[in-house]
Parts: C-alpha cells; sequence; structure tokens
C-alpha cells in the first residue's frame, strides 16, 4: 500500500502581527514550521503504516526552503519524500497548487492520501479536495478517527458542526484530518540521523508532467488584489466598582443596546 | 506578472523581508531574492525605500477564459435534516445586494429538503430556486453533491456563486472549482462589487485573523466563494413574492462514498454554536464540569449556546462541537460572554468578530480584555450568578 502526505511549510501564524502604522506584518523571529494539522496526517500514515507495512511518501510544494519541513517528516519516520518546487509554480493559488499536487502524485503512486485539513497561513482548507477531485478519487474531509481498513476500503469518523459522521469510502481515497485523530510523536534519534543523511528528491514542472498554463500565477483563477489590518473595535471598556454595581452597568448598557 | 528585486538598487537593508505575508523574501550574497512563496500581493513594493522592487508583466500573464456568457447570483442553501440552514438566508441577503447591484437574478440551489423550503427561499430574496427532491440528497455526501452543483453550473453559468463556511460547504465546494476550473476564496467576511470592472471583491481574513486580504477572479467564471455563517445581514421577508421553483433530475449521479450514520453530539436544548444570537463561554477559570451548568443557566436566561476553549474542552469538562476558537469553531454571535477565559490568540482569532464582547476574568492583565467591549474584572462564580439573577429580575 502506498500512502502519500501532502504537507505545507508555514510561518508560525501564532507568532504573526501587523503594524497598525506602517500596515506590515511584524516576522521577527517567526519561525517556520510544518502546518500543525499536517503533522496529524504523518502521524496517522505512520500508524497505518506500522500496521500494514505501507510505504509513506510526504510531499511538499514550495520553494528550496521547504525541505526543512520535509527532514522533519523523514525525523518522524517517513520512507520517502519529494520536493516539487520550479520558479513555474510561484504564485499558485489553491487551483493551481492542487493541479500540480495532483501532477505530481499520478506519478508516484497512492492508495490513500493524507492531508491536514487546512493550512494555518491561508486557512481556505481547499487543497486537500481539490487535488481529490483532480485525480478523480472520492475525499473525505475532517476526519478524527479510522475505525476500520482494509486493501480496498476505509471507514471513518467525520467530524461535522453538530456531531459527526460514519462514512465508508473504497481505495484510493484522500482524507483530510483534524488533530483529534491522533497526537503527532516526536522524532526519534534514529529519524533525526536519517534525516541529517537523506538526499532531498526534487521534482521540477518537467518531472510532474505539468502543463505551464496551468501551474503558478498563470494557472491562478483567483488573484491577491490587496492586504490591510483588521480593524480593531473601538470604545472597550473596563467596568468600574463593585462587583454588583459593574453587573448594573453592563445590563443597562446591554438594554440601550437591545441586547437583553 | 513577476515582482522582481533590482539587485543594483537593492542595499539589503531587509525592510521588504518584514513586509512579506509569505515569507516570500530571503537574503542572497547581501542582496533581497523574492522567492516561489510569492503571491503578487505588492506589499513589499511600497515598503522598498529604494524603489528596488517592480513589478513586470510578461507574455501570456493572463489565461482569459470566454466570461461574457455567465450571469446571475447564485446562493447555495445547504440543510440538515430537512432544515436549511440559517447561513443560507444570510447568503440569500447578500446575493440579493449583488444581484441588485449587477442588476442580475438571484438563484438559490437546494438539494434535499422539501418544495415548501425552496418556496420560503424564494420569500427571503431568490427570483428563481433549482431544487432537488432525490432521497440521495438528504444526508449530506461530497459526491453526489459536487457532481450535481457542477452540471448545474456548466449548464446555466451564474457569473457568482455563494456557499456557507460550514463543514458541509467547505468540504464539497473545493471539488466544484476544482471541476469547473474556477477560483475559490474561503471564509470571506464581506463582498463587493469593484465598479469599474464589475468583477466581485471578495474579503477575507488570512493568517489566524492577523490580516485581511482582498481576493479576485477576474478571468474566470462563477467567482465562487464560501462565506462564514452570521457574517452576513438576512435580506427582508416578503410573503408575497414570487419565484420560480425549477425541479432538478438526478440522472447519472453516483456515490461511491457512504454515509453510514450521522451522531449528535451536542447536548440538547443547545442550538448550533455558529447560528446561535447569544454565546456564554467558559475557559480554565470555570475548574469543572458543573461549573458549565451555570454558564447553561446564563446562556438560557439570554436564550444563547454555550462555548468553550480549548484548555476547557481538553480537560473534559465539555464535548468538543462547544469548542470556539483557532482548531474548534469560528463564531461571531451578536453577543459574546467570555467567563474565565484568558484569550490566547488561537481562541481570540474564533470570536473576536462577535458585535460585542464581554469579558469576566479575575486577572486583569488577561489579553481577553484587549478585545472586549466591556470587562468584569471579577471572579465568575461571583459574577455569573448575580448577572443570572439581575437578567431573571429585570425580565420580570
Amino acid at each position: 500500500m502506498n500512502i502519500i502526505v501532502c504537507i505545507k511549510q508555514v510561518p508560525d501564524t501564532a507568532e504573526v502581527r501587523i503594524n497598525p502604522e506602517t500596515n506590515t506584518l511584524i516576522r521577527e523571529g517567526v519561525p517556520s514550521i510544518i502546518n500543525p494539522y499536517d503533522l496529524h496526517a504523518i502521524e496517522a500514515a505512520i500508524q497505518i503504516k506500522e500496521k500494514t507495512g505501507a510505504k509513506v511518501t510526504v510531499i511538499t510544494m514550495g520553494p528550496p526552503q521547504a525541505e526543512d519541513a520535509l527532514r522533519d517528516a523523514i525525523a518522524m519516520g517517513a520512507d520517502d519524500v519529494r520536493l516539487i518546487s520550479d520558479r513555474a509554480f510561484a504564485g499558485a493559488d489553491t487551483w493551481a497548487t492542487s493541479y500540480a499536487l495532483y501532477k505530481a502524485i499520478e506519478k508516484l503512486g497512492y492508495d490513500i492520501i493524507l492531508c491536514g485539513k487546512q493550512a494555518i497561513d491561508g486557512d481556505t482548507a481547499q487543497v486537500g479536495p481539490e487535488v481529490a477531485e483532480f485525480l478523480n478519487i472520492p475525499h473525505i474531509a475532517y476526519i478524527r478517527k479510522i475505525e476500520n481498513i482494509s486493501d480496498k476500503s476505509i471507514k471513518v469518523q467525520r467530524l461535522m458542526d453538530e456531531g459527526y459522521d460514519i462514512v465508508e469510502s473504497p481505495l484510493p481515497v484522500l482524507l483530510t484530518v483534524v488533530k483529534e485523530l491522533n497526537t503527532p510523536r516526536l522524532p526519534s534519534l534514529k529519524g533525526k540521523m536519517a534525516a541529517k543523511k537523506a538526499v532531498i528528491t526534487k521534482m521540477d514542472l518537467n518531472a510532474i508532467g505539468a502543463e505551464p498554463e496551468n501551474v503558478g500565477l498563470k494557472g491562478s483563477p483567483t488573484q491577491v488584489k490587496n492586504i490591510f489590518a483588521p480593524q480593531s473595535k473601538a470604545d472597550r471598556k473596563v467596568l468600574q466598582g463593585g462587583i454588583e454595581e459593574q453587573v448594573d452597568t453592563l445590563i443597562k448598557e446591554l438594554r440601550s443596546l437591545k441586547c437583553v | 506578472m513577476r515582482i522582481v528585486v533590482n539587485i543594483e538598487k537593492c542595499t539589503g537593508c531587509e525592510q521588504c523581508i518584514d513586509s512579506c505575508p509569505f515569507t516570500a523574501i530571503v537574503m542572497q550574497e547581501g542582496k533581497a531574492f523574492i522567492n516561489e512563496y510569492c503571491q503578487f500581493c505588492k506589499a513589499c513594493i511600497s515598503v522598498c525605500p529604494e524603489g528596488a522592487i517592480i513589478e513586470i508583466m510578461e507574455e501570456g500573464d493572463v489565461q482569459k477564459a470566454d466570461i461574457s456568457d455567465y450571469k446571475g447570483v447564485w446562493v447555495f442553501a445547504e440543510q440538515r435534516d430537512g432544515a436549511v440552514s440559517s447561513v443560507a438566508y444570510e447568503l440569500l441577503g447578500a446575493g440579493r445586494r449583488l444581484a441588485d447591484e449587477l442588476k442580475t437574478e438571484l438563484s438559490a440551489v437546494l438539494f434535499g429538503s422539501t418544495e415548501d423550503a425552496a418556496k420560503e427561499l424564494i420569500k427571503w430574496g431568490a427570483d428563481r430556486v433549482y431544487h432537488c427532491n432525490d432521497p440521495m440528497f438528504e444526508k449530506f455526501n461530497d459526491e453526489p453533491y459536487s457532481m450535481l452543483l457542477t452540471r448545474l453550473i456548466n449548464e446555466h453559468k451564474p457569473e457568482i456563486v455563494l456557499a456557507g463556511a460550514t463543514s458541509i460547504g467547505r468540504s464539497f465546494i473545493p471539488r466544484v472549482a476544482a471541476k469547473v476550473r474556477t477560483g475559490l476564496t474561503a471564509d470571506c467576511t464581506a463582498l463587493e462589487i469593484d465598479r469599474d470592472s464589475g468583477n466581485l471583491l471578495q474579503i477575507r481574513p488570512a493568517f489566524g485573523g492577523n490580516i485581511m486580504a482582498t481576493i479576485l477572479c477576474p478571468n474566470h467564471r462563477p467567482q465562487i466563494a464560501t462565506v462564514r455563517p452570521r457574517v452576513m445581514k438576512r435580506g427582508e421577508y416578503n410573503a408575497d413574492r414570487n419565484g420560480e421553483i425549477i425541479s432538478v433530475s438526478v440522472d447519472n449521479i453516483t456515490s461511491r462514498t457512504k454515509v453510514l450514520e450521522t451522531v449528535k453530539e451536542i447536548s440538547e436544548c443547545m442550538i448550533n454554536l455558529q447560528e446561535a444570537e447569544v454565546i456564554v463561554s467558559g475557559g480554565r477559570g470555570i475548574g469543572d464540569a458543573k461549573g458549565f451548568k451555570m454558564l447553561q443557566e446564563l446562556a438560557e436566561a439570554l436564550g444563547g449556546a454555550v462555548g468553550a476553549s480549548r484548555a476547557a474542552v481538553d480537560e473534559g469538562w465539555i464535548p468538543y462541537s462547544h469548542q470556539v476558537g483557532q482548531t474548534g469553531k469560528t463564531v461571531c454571535p451578536r453577543i459574546y460572554i467570555a467567563c474565565g477565559i484568558s484569550g490566547a490568540v488561537q481562541h481570540l482569532v474564533g470570536m473576536q468578530s462577535s458585535d460585542i464582547i464581554i469579558a469576566i476574568n479575575k486577572n486583569i492583565e488577561a489579553p481577553i480584555f484587549n478585545v472586549a467591549t466591556y470587562g468584569i474584572v471579577g471572579d465568575v462564580y461571583e459574577v455569573v450568578p448575580l448577572l443570572i439573577k439581575k437578567l431573571k429580575e429585570a425580565k420580570q
């Protein structure tokens, strides 16, 4: 069985702030990390490998420095990695990213494809389902538990807004995972050694066999027009007085806003 | 198009590096270099004091599809157990406004549910409803949903399609966008029409809500966007409004995935968090599961629902379906009451767009007070019971 895990290198968004005066991002010392949801996808793949002897290949599309993310994946236990990288991929939106990943995955062969539910920089949650559509295979999003897995099919719990669904699908299938699925392991010493020594295989435009007009900025239907700082809310009040007085003021305020 | 650095002019001051939201600028031999992460947002161009960063147009930059045939605004109206979700009515409000501005028609697409529900969509603003009531669509299943919506789009060619940024919309709409080869913007918080071009300006938060971005889909149609629940206002309900209901057949729609069972995990008398007008949320400061009973009482007094921070969910005081924040739900109720929640960034991104935020916390330094409209510094176990008592008195 071949498992492909798609990961993304992202800035740690918890540390990204915008400077309201200059309208630019303050990113001093913001580290690059593997998208946190993708760690759960890698962990799920390794757990399936431990049960079935599957081969786990972790792939990412990005600039040369995304290699660091792939080394981290090897340290966790990935058997093989691919860096999908080419100047031609620059400026890709979710459509063009999904297209490039689909071309690469088609070359690699797959039974199960795992992705994090979304990346924390864009939060779109679109690339997983779009890759599945390009490959013409089913997908199940927001997996929180794998109930059963065989050579031919898989049964999972899919998280929904009001609970969960139990969904069954034949293989091949693409799954996007949520944090409740598992706890990602820390790299072992052996894994770290392997990561250090590993030669990272690159795949460029030609290697994945992509049409140039479908990748990067040219292939992207959407464009970022501009970015700006979110409006911060004015009039914040910390209420004064004893507890009773504060509660009274609050109720009075809410009443004047017709909230109560 | 490419954004490049003129290395002759670049002084290596590194100001552009801080301006880039996508980590796309790195230093190479003392000069700035823009790599594949570049999203062409142009933030760096205005920052460079030397004017060394420039935009170059290249031949074949723009892939143009024939978009002149595409007319009309569509809203995908999702349903659960036959009941149309309230986000659908909000989308009809937004869709009506966009359609009027474009002087075109507004259609709703309803899979599952009843003809009565379809008629309601007309009263909420739709001129037309494409309705499919085949039993296959009763439960949400990605493949039949995406196949049928793709087919309808290809047949009728709308210029804009809106859907809820819910677990349903966010799961199957990307498949539709991939198939019809068009752009999709997730989680929009505002939608406007660009007066000059007629394009849809799609505004959404990125980087965990730390920045906002305006997204365009200028050369492909339809322009598809998902919109967060409770962001748009409902339109006007008009019981006399007339419209057309078109019944849609399901020939050759199949599914490889099977939804075997649907399990609800929200406790009784609790409504969907994302649709609640008022949310009373508890964090680590609540101390135990019993404390959430008290929050439930406050929520009931205000006709609201109960939410929680990740800390409270991790402690097992309340199920995950109540979690608000980056790894839980994004909510924007009219009133959000944060009780004993310190306000970690991961929590704030899930609730900071609420209209009114009330924070109750012992620690005046807690970051939750930075986003609070009203802050009460005090013990939740003193404040909440008093609040419940006074609210009840006020009602009488």
